[in-house]
């Protein structure tokens, strides 16, 4: 019967263990690329969150709505026809959608749809006194609205339950009122492009992270939008849509586009340009904590070579008493993998105080505390990544020490 | 006396290739017996260590044929070649070539651990028994680079003996040692042919010690001139 004694990782302590301060500095190299690693990642979870988060305040997963269709020629070109042409132009035709309701129950009954909900939205001047400026009131129902926009969160004054209650009532922006003089309880004119004027009482002020919409936007009810545009109870100019997770919200837009006949706009395609800044953020952070992980790899690299070289004698003497090729590979891969760990382990540590410390530092303004998230799988990434990154550090200088020729070593 | 036949090179011949096509072994053939003492002797240059190491398995770019134990071990795969190292040939060296960090047992056991024919303790006690067989069992402990040169020397062939070996080779086994040292290594490898009858084929330029082992094969740029050159017998 044969033994299996572990040799191979008995030498391979031995080295660790007689090269303690080598060891702890390629450690320490490990340490620091995987704490920046995962700490950079997670940085950029809390940062796509965040934003999708303030994206979603004013915007829907999805919009539907009415697109302006284009005039086309009269008289198309086609075989020896003479083209009769106009200059194209918005064809003159309502912006409304028929028949509302009965798409937003369609529209319910999808799967993944979380919430659906109907807006009217009018362009409308605020009149107080001699003072006027333009802006847009969103005729919603606030319930709905609220669960889709988190509008109660930017309520600053007043509250959404009020909005409810009260027929003409408007809920403002901090810079419309401030503009305006006008605080809750204060009544307030507005015009609409139809040229109707209403007198809607200010149950509240909401601010949100961007000054130009503050100055410019107020809820109200869709009764009060729908009357503002001359329009019967069953216009309806977008109907917004919430899925259960919106980065796949550009995978239904289609489908809603087909299913309704109107135009269903993504996040992502209003967004083209917050969209393309995320991805340049990840871009970005990716390559930079990938390659202070391989910086990390390459320190393991070099120490490894460096014991090798120093330990070629006893490679040789090694492989003339019989240890294989793969014997030799396994000591210094060993070497490697528990350098790595022990660095992999003290710079999860090190990644998770510094996550936590963050977590807890107040930026101030709108983002509040610093927008860093624990996520189980940046850890685990950061793990993996450590691994092979050791792995391939070790197993590079470990494949060169097993293909040492003892014979030319003894020969020197 | 029928002998039992430990080694047989067969015509083997051998290249190098750098700085220009060269070559270093032309046609050696001889027989190694069990429990012979046999030195490989030569000049500088002779090819005698080259033709060691062909012995040993451990350069596998020749021509001609070997055969250890009645195994052919030409062609070969080094994984295999290995495991016959490690089974039944032991190595001492010149330099001395212990791991340093490791001590004098750790530094015995090692291929016994890698063979793993018998459980530790009994591996132990056996590298022991080596060890206090060339008397160093007082040193057992310590590590090995805190030795002498001598003594260094005399842990490298307990090392050797750990697994029962065929066959023992040394290159130089004593080119570095002083000559009281050289006598006592000497002293142990004539005890381990004649008690032991254990096989010893080693390179040596030391005439003296050429001349008081069992047989000498000299060699002469590449070719052998004797393969039984017994000094005074």
């Amino acid at each position: 019967m044969r033994y299996r004694h572990n040799i191979n990782s008995e030498i391979s302590m031995t080295y660790i263990v007689t090269k303690k301060k080598l060891t702890l500095v390629a450690a320490l190299g490990v340490t620091i690329g995987i704490a920046i690693y995962i700490f950079m990642n997670s940085m950029m979870v809390g940062f796509d969150k965040k934003s999708s988060e303030l994206v979603f305040r004013s915007t829907a997963h999805i919009r539907v709505y009415k697109d302006e269709a284009m005039s086309l020629p009269l008289l198309p070109a086609k075989g020896n026809n003479v083209p009769v042409i106009i200059n194209p132009s918005v064809v003159p035709e309502s912006d409304k959608i028929v028949d509302p309701e009965k798409i937003i129950t369609l529209l319910r009954q999808q799967p993944d749809v979380t919430l659906v909900t109907p807006q009217v939205t009018a362009s409308v001047f605020y009149n107080n006194g001699k003072s006027q400026i333009s802006g847009s009131s969103y005729g919603v129902r606030i319930a709905e609205a609220d669960k889709m926009f988190n509008i109660a969160a930017t309520v600053v004054e007043g509250s959404i339950q009020d909005l409810k209650n009260t027929p003409n009532g408007i809920l403002l922006g901090v810079g419309v009122a401030a503009k305006m003089s006008v605080r809750p309880g204060d009544n307030i004119s507005i015009t609409s492009s139809r040229n109707v004027t209403k007198v809607m009482k200010v149950v509240g002020l909401f601010q949100s992270n961007n000054s130009q919409i503050d100055k410019t936007k107020s809820y109200i009810n869709i009764s009060a939008a729908q009357q503002l545009l001359q329009e019967g109870p069953d216009y309806v100019s977008d109907i917004n849509i919430s899925v259960v997770n919106p980065e796949n919200a550009p995978d239904y837009s289609a489908t809603f586009s087909d299913l309704t006949g109107y135009k269903a706009e993504d996040w992502k395609a209003a967004n083209a340009t917050l969209v393309a800044a995320a991805n340049m953020r990840r871009i970005m952070i990716t390559v930079i904590a990938l390659s202070i992980l391989l910086v990390a790899g390459f320190g393991i690299y070099n120490i490894l070579n460096m014991t090798i070289s120093q330990k070629i004698n006893d490679i040789a003497i090694l492989k003339a008493m019989g240890f294989r090729g793969r014997d030799v590979v396994r000591i210094f891969v060993q070497q490697a993998m528990i350098i790595g760990m022990i660095g992999i382990l003290i710079g999860v540590l090190l990644a998770a105080l510094l996550v936590f410390q963050l977590s807890r530092t107040y930026v101030g303004g709108d983002i509040g505390y610093f927008p860093i998230r624990f996520e189980w799988s940046v850890f685990f990434r950061g793990l993996v990544f450590g691994l092979i990154v050791t792995l391939g550090a070790g197993y590079i200088p470990a494949r060169k020490a097993a293909n040492v020729d003892p014979v030319s070593i003894f020969r020197r | 006396m029928q002998r039992e036949l430990m080694l047989e090179a067969e015509k083997i011949g051998k290249y190098f290739y750098d700085p220009i096509k060269f070559r270093v072994l032309n046609d050696i053939s001889f027989k190694v017996y069990r429990g012979e003492f046999v030195t490989l002797v030569g000049k500088s240059g002779s090819g005698k260590s080259t033709l060691l190491y062909i012995l040993s398995t451990m350069d596998t770019d020749y021509e001609g044929k070997l055969n250890i134990h009645g195994q052919v071990t030409t062609g070969q795969k080094q994984n295999t070649l290995a495991a016959l190292r490690n089974e039944k040939i032991g190595f001492v060296f010149q330099f001395h070539y212990l791991l340093p960090e490791f001590s004098c047992l750790k530094n015995v056991m090692i291929p016994a651990l890698r063979l793993g024919k018998y459980s530790r303790q009994e591996i132990e006690a056996r590298a022991y028994q080596k060890l206090t067989l060339l008397g160093l069992q007082d040193q057992a402990l310590k590590p090995a680079s805190k030795l002498s040169g001598g003594q260094q020397q005399r842990v490298a062939i307990a090392r050797a003996l750990i697994n029962d070996p065929l066959i023992i080779m040394g290159d130089e086994p004593t080119g570095n040692l002083d000559s009281k040292n050289s006598q006592i290594v000497f002293d142990t490898f004539k005890q381990l042919a004649h008690e032991y009858n254990q096989t010893i084929i080693a390179v040596t330029h030391d005439n003296d010690f050429a001349e008081r082992s069992d047989r000498t094969i000299e060699m002469q740029d590449g070719v052998i001139v004797s393969t039984a050159k017994e000094f005074g017998k």
